[in-house]
This record gives structure tokens, sequence and C-alpha cells, in this order.
């Protein structure tokens, strides 16, 4: 997979837009998700193409990051959490028990809304990833996934110096982008961000913004937000959830300049005041 | 947001007059709570302070005892009575040693023919084992035998506790010096005292009391006990020291005792000898060493805690490998991997209420279940080790377990979310930042063990235990079991003894939860 991204990091850009349609990453299918008895997700459907940024928005608790954890099935390590449906990632069933959900993760990178670094030092933070996957077959090649992923998220200058101090010593900011590093270390082919950004200052913000925006060229990146700003900047396509149901889907350019769907007009005028 | 609309008169201001009086009420609640937070810890305080001190006053008359130096010739007569040089026999030739040190004592005090009685007395001063280390350094160096050495032998309890100003009140007063003497060494004496008043008002300090008083007189290197006191005229009676009339213008001291001889553990004459033999400087203060060094004993000055201290450590030792390493992983499963059901809650119940059973029982367990069942050895550290695991195991799985749940989630779901299995989100970081709780956990569940007498005297533990335990399967005591039989011993040494073996647990004790801080403080610092 690795090959791929070089593969096509190099090639032409307008050849790129015009495939963009055919490229599929992930493909949800009638997903129902149960907390218990009770029902967060009511039959959604989606598609999210590769090599672009979706943004999931919504009212709060409408089942946005319940939606997201279906595509890392991080819901099974909830033990209330029940999911029904298919989700094919490049064609594959991700829920068929061939598929080893530690093995999806390692493909499909998180990043979550509370910036959660471990209590190691960055260097660790990083490498641990890789350690367990054995992506590295030595220290060296190791130094080089934790330079590269750091350079990657934009925080390599920041940190070079002090590897070996606490993740949890940095700013939230950094934090949150130690966070994308690590997601970044593994080598996945999805990133899944619940709210990346809602406990950062608009500068740590803009920052990872721009993170995003250099990912999306290698990456599918799905994106939650409670800001429609943001939502407008950084993504291509834009899904909007009410009440566990997928209201509207499009690229966001349509959804925020003509959107089909009165909920949705609502709440993005009722944000923008 | 509908608070309550403020009554006109407070609007805009908060210095009205029923706020000043809500402010002042929550004021006086918050100075009364705070009272009530350090009248808590003042009575705490107060309680431990007293009892280390009451603890400490009464133990450290144990951390010294009195000894006697003496320099004999060994002789092989005595020392090897069959003309054998086996240090085993030698070891344990303890009359031999005590004929040794009783020819001694009698050469020094004892006329040409005292009679049984009188050498008891004497003899009563060591008791028959207080021997026994000389006898073990000769049998060491089986080569000094025949030659002058010196020794120290421990003396008896009682007199012991005399000397560290137990036994009876007492007051040394000086007598001036002696005027008229008159009578003989057989029918006694009458002296004329320089100034009688000192030992009169103390005799009648100790009569107020209700007690008995008696008086030693002593003049030179003589003593003798006052049978009577007529204003400035004393009558003497000869008990020890040289035998030697008083003469005019010696000076004469006297010591006033609260209790007469009939009523205490010490005689007059032992009283006397030891005086002497403390002025010659024979008798010191030595710390109590054998405290450490020896093990049980039937005689309190040779009672160790050795035994029991190595017992404690066998028994803990146990205890830590069976309930540490399965509390830890009952913990982890029960809280990490274990789904939650009815089955689960009834496991989380039993072990919160096995933690509520009292210790006896896991004793009754023991007895029944590794002795009885299993055939295991009555009195050993591995059966009295199992049993305190198994009763710590619930504080080790609910301290652990509160130090699991203590980890915030957003670590696991960190490690989950970039592939690691649960396995290896658990042991790779929910345990390490866990460690410190656990650890204090199994630390504090320990040092509970360590506490333990009452499920170790079900399982026998209770024995008399003289030899070192050196592996589990030895038979052997602990410290709380020691103490407990220690306390319950007849004679008035073993009281200081007992507070000392207290202050050794305590020590251990201390020592535990010292480490328990330190470990904290490592694994802490790590991250
Ligand atoms: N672990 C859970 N157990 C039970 N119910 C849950 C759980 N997580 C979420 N829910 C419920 O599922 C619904 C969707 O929650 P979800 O967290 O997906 O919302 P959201 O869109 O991410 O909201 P927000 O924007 O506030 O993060 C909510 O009604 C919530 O109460
Ligand atoms: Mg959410």
């Amino acid at each position: 997979m690795d090959g791929n991204v070089e593969d096509f990091t190099e090639t032409d850009k307008s050849e790129r837009a015009a495939n963009m349609a055919e490229m599929i990453k992930v493909d949800c299918r009638n997903i129902d998700v149960f907390y218990d008895d009770k029902q967060a997700i009511f039959d959604i459907s989606l598609a999210i193409q590769d090599r672009a940024v979706t943004s999931f928005i919504g009212p709060s608790g409408c089942g946005k990051s319940t939606f997201l954890r279906c595509m890392n099935r991080m819901n099974d390590t909830i033990e209330s959490a029940k999911v029904t449906g298919k989700i094919f990632m490049d064609g594959a069933d991700i829920n068929d028990h061939s598929i080893d959900p530690v093995l999806l993760r390692s493909r499909v990178g998180m990043v979550f809304q509370k910036p959660n670094p471990f209590p190691k030092s960055i260097y660790d933070n990083i490498a641990y990833g890789p350690r367990i996957h054995g992506l590295a077959g030595s220290k060296s090649e190791l130094d080089e996934i934790v330079e590269s992923s750091l350079r990657k998220a934009g925080l390599w200058d920041e940190v070079k110096d002090r590897l070996p101090a606490p993740g949890t010593g940095l700013s939230g900011g950094q934090q949150q982008r130690l966070c994308i590093a690590r997601a970044i270390a593994v080598s996945p082919e999805v990133i899944l961000m619940d709210e990346p950004c809602s406990a950062l200052d608009p500068i740590a913000t803009a920052r990872i913004e721009e993170l995003i925006d250099e990912l999306r060229e290698r990456y599918c990146i799905v994106i939650v937000t409670h800001s429609m700003q943001q939502a407008a900047r950084v993504s291509q396509r834009t899904a909007f959830f009410h009440l566990g149901k997928l209201v509207e889907y499009g690229d966001t350019e349509r959804i925020f300049t003509n959107p089909e769907d009165t909920r949705t007009q609502d709440y993005i005028t009722g944000r923008f005041g | 947001m509908n608070s309550p609309v403020p009554p006109s008169s407070e609007q805009g201001t908060f210095v009205t007059d029923a706020a000043l009086k809500r402010l002042k009420k929550r004021h006086a609640a918050e100075s009364r709570f705070k009272l009530y937070g350090q009248l808590a810890i003042g009575i705490a305080i107060v309680a431990l302070v007293t009892l280390l001190a009451s603890i400490f006053m009464q133990a450290s008359s144990a951390f010294t005892r009195h000894v006697l130096t003496f320099d004999t010739t060994l002789e092989a007569s005595y020392v090897t009575p069959e003309g054998e040089r086996d240090p085993e026999k030698i070891a344990r030739n303890v009359s031999g040693f005590n004929l040794l040190l009783q020819d001694e004592l009698s050469d020094q005090f004892l006329p040409e023919d005292p009679g049984l009685s009188l050498q008891r007395e004497l003899y009563g001063l060591f008791t028959r084992l207080a021997v026994l280390p000389l006898a073990r350094k000769t049998a060491d160096t089986p080569s000094n035998i025949g030659t002058q050495q010196s020794f120290s032998v421990a003396l008896a309890d009682d007199i012991d506790l005399y000397l560290k100003g137990g036994i009876t009140r007492r007051k040394a007063v000086n007598l001036g010096q002696a005027g008229a003497v008159s009578g003989s060494m057989d029918d006694g004496f009458n002296i004329t005292l320089g100034k009688a008043e000192p030992l009169q008002s103390a005799l009648d300090k100790f009569r107020e009391d209700e007690a008995t008083p008696t008086a030693l007189i002593q003049i030179g290197s003589t003593w003798f006990r006052m049978t009577g006191l007529d204003g400035n005229t004393a009558s003497l009676e000869y008990i020890a020291g040289t035998p030697q009339a008083p003469v005019s213008g010696a000076d004469v001291s006297g010591l006033a005792l609260e209790q007469a001889q009939d009523n205490r553990t010490v005689t007059d004459r032992q009283i006397a000898w030891t005086m002497l033999l403390e002025d010659e400087g024979r008798v010191k203060s030595v710390p109590n060493t054998t405290l450490f060094t020896n093990s049980d004993s039937t005689y309190p000055e040779l009672a160790g805690t050795a035994a029991a201290i190595v017992g404690s450590l066998l028994t803990m030792l146990v205890c830590a490998m069976l309930a540490i390493p399965v509390g830890i992983f009952a913990a982890v499963y029960l809280e990490e991997f274990a789904v939650k059901n009815r089955v689960t809650d009834l496991i989380e119940v039993n072990i919160n209420n096995l933690a509520a059973v009292p210790s006896i029982v896991f004793g009754l367990l023991g007895a029944a279940v590794f002795i009885n069942f299993m055939g295991l050895p009555r009195s050993v550290p591995l059966v009295g080790g199992l049993v305190l695991g198994l009763l710590v195991l619930p504080t080790v799985i609910i301290a652990s377990r509160a130090a699991l749940k203590s980890v915030p989630p957003s670590i696991r779901t960190a490690a989950l979310g970039v592939g690691a299995s649960k396995t290896q989100a658990v042991f790779h970081h929910v345990l390490p930042l866990a460690a410190p709780g656990i650890l204090t956990g199994s630390i504090i569940g320990m040092a509970r063990a360590l506490g333990e007498t009452a499920p170790l005297l079900l399982i026998g533990m209770v024995a008399f235990v003289a030899e070192v335990p050196d592996s589990p399967t030895d038979e052997s005591t602990v410290l709380p079991v020691l103490i407990y039989k220690w306390s319950t011993g007849a004679e008035r040494a073993w009281e200081p003894q007992t507070a000392a073996a207290i202050i050794v647990l305590l020590v251990f004790l201390v020592l535990m939860n010292l480490i328990a801080i330190i470990l904290r403080r490592r694994f802490e610092r790590r991250w």
C-alpha cells in the first residue's frame, strides 16, 4: 500500500480529479447501531472517497462519533453497542470474521477529540504502533518512521530535540498533532478524526487544518466537526447527520451553498447566525 | 436559566441585610466544618502519639540489659568433663559452664560452708541458660580451654529489671558518718548514724503508700539490713560483702526500699551482691543485641526475635507469591476482559464480602484444607503464607481493580486505535499506569498479613521455636504470634520484651510502607 501512495503522489493532479468519482475507499451500507435497545444510527448508507476529506456535521448526539467508530470497529470495544449492516473497505467486508479488528485498526487510524498521547516519551508514542505491527526491522528504520511521521504531522521541528521527553508534556495542539503522527506512523489508509480541534485554540486549529489538507494527498480522511467553517475549509465532501439519520451527503460546496434539505439549511444557517 | 429574580431591595448589590446574614451563616458553617476536621485529626494524632509513646516507654528497658563480666580460667575439668574436645558436647555442656560461673561467684561472696539456700540465692542472679553463649563460644575455639578468658553473662530478668528501676521503688540516702558501734557479727550491731532523718522520711513516705518498706545499709564493701531505727540508732544485721564490723567514723549510706523482700522477686542479698559487683564496675548495661540475634527462650533475658523475624519474612514471601500475582491477574481479568453479566457480578460481590471475612475463618480454612486435607506440615511458613495469601487476596484484587479503574479510558482507546490488541493495550499501557496503585494496595495487603495473628494460631504457628528456620517448610513462628506469646508470659520482664518485639514489628511495617511510597514515586515519575 505504501507503493500505491508513492505512485499516486506522482500522478497528475487533473487525472486524479477525473478519477475522483470512482475512487471509493469505504462503502457503508445500511448501517444500524444499537446501544442496548436504543438505536443510535438508522440505516445509513454512505460511500467515502479516497484521497479526500469527508466531514461529518450535525447536532450533538446525532450519531457522528458512533458512525465513525463503525469504520474501524471501535464499537466492538463498547460492550452495549451492536452494529448491523455492511462496510466494505476496498471491496472487503470489514465485519467479516476473517478480518481481525486489530489489523483493521492498523489500516484505519483514529484521532480522538481529546488529545490522548500515551504517558510515554514522544518517541515511544510514535514508535509504539510500528513496533507492535512489526513495521520496522531495525532501530534505524524505526527512527526513520518516527521522523517521517512527525514531519508529516508538522511536529518534527518543534520536538526533534526532545524526543525522549514525555508526550504529555506538550501543549494541547502539539499533543493533537502527536496523536495524528501516531496514527500516521502505522501507515494507515484511512484516518478518522473525531472533532480533532475541539480542544484547541484557533492557531493550533489552523495548524491542524493545514495538516489535514496536506494529508489529503495520501490518505482518505474522515473528520467529525462542529465547526461549519472548518468543514467548509478542509473537506471536499460533507455529510449532515440528524437524529441518527443521514440527511444529506454531497460535495461540500454544494451542501453549504445550496442544501437540498431544510434541516441542513437550518443547521448551517443557524450556526452561521 | 430562570434564576429567581431577587427582591428589588437586593437588586444590583450584595450588601443587603439578608445577603449578609446568609453570608455569615455560610462562613460559620465553613469554619465549623473546618473545626470538626481539625478535631478529628487531633484525636487521631493524640491516639497515635499515646500509643507509640506507651510502647516506646515500655520497651525502652528491653533495648539494654545488664551483664556481668568476669575473667576465668577455662578449666578443662569443668568445660569438658569427659575429656573430649568435641565442640558439640562443649556447646551443650551448660552445667559445666554454670559451675564455672558459680565457683567464681561463691569465691567472691560466700563463706566457707554457705548452705544450700544461700548458694541458691546467689546463683539465682543468673539463669541456667545464661552461660549458653559462653559454651558456644568455647566450642568454636576449643584451643582457649585451659587459658584465662574474659566473658560476659546476662543477669537474670528480675535483677535486670531491678537495676533498670523496676521491681520496687527505692531511694538512696547519705547517712553521714557512723558514731558509736556496739554488738557482734552474729547478734547484729547497733550504730549511731550521723544523720538518720533522710532515711526516716524516705521510709515514712513509703509507709504512707501502705507499703512495708525496708532499708539496706552499706558501710564500705559490707552490706547490712536495718532491722530497726530508734532515733539516731539503727540496728543492723549483716547480709553480704566483706564480713567486717562497722567502725565508727566510716561513711554510711542507706537504700530505702518500698517493699520488704518477702514482697518482691529479688532478695536483699541479691540486691547487695549486685550493688557490690556494680561498684566494682563488673555489672554493666549493654545494648540488648540478644533481642535480634536470639530465638525464643523460656527466659526473657535470653529470648530474641530472630526466628520470628525470619519466620515472618518467609511467610510474607509465600504470601506475596500467592496473593500478588493471583490478585493482579484476577483484577486485570475482571476489570479489563470479563463481560459484565450476572456471574461476574456475583464474583465481584463475593470478593468484596471475602475482604470482610474475619481473619480467623481463614485460619480454620487453612487448617482444614492445607493441613488436614492436603497433608502439609503444621507450624510452617508455607502454610502460614498460603493462609495469609488467601486472606489478603481480596484486598489486593480490590485495590488493583481500583487502580485499573483510575486509568483514563482514553489510554485504552488510544492503544486500540493504533491497532494494539486488548491484551497489548492492557499490558503495555494500562498496567504500567496502574502499577503504583496496585503496588500500594499489594503492600498494604502485605502489611496487614504481617500483623495477622489469629489465623496463624489455628495452623499451629504458635509452637515454641528455638531455631531460626531456613526454609518455608521448617517449623517457625512469626512476629505477631511471638508478641502474643510473650505478652502472656508470667515474669515481669516479658512486658518490656513484648513492647520491644512490637517495635520490631512496627519497624517492619514502616519499612514496608516506605517501600510502597518509594515505588509509587519511582513509577509515577517515569511518566
Ligand atoms: N457508549 C454508549 N452507550 C450508550 N449510548 C451511547 C454511547 N455512546 C453514544 N451513545 C448514544 O448514542 C447517540 C449518538 O452518540 P454519538 O456520540 O455518536 O453522538 P455525536 O454525534 O458524536 O455527538 P457529539 O457531537 O456531541 O459528539 C447519543 O444519543 C448517545 O447518547
Ligand atoms: Mg461525538
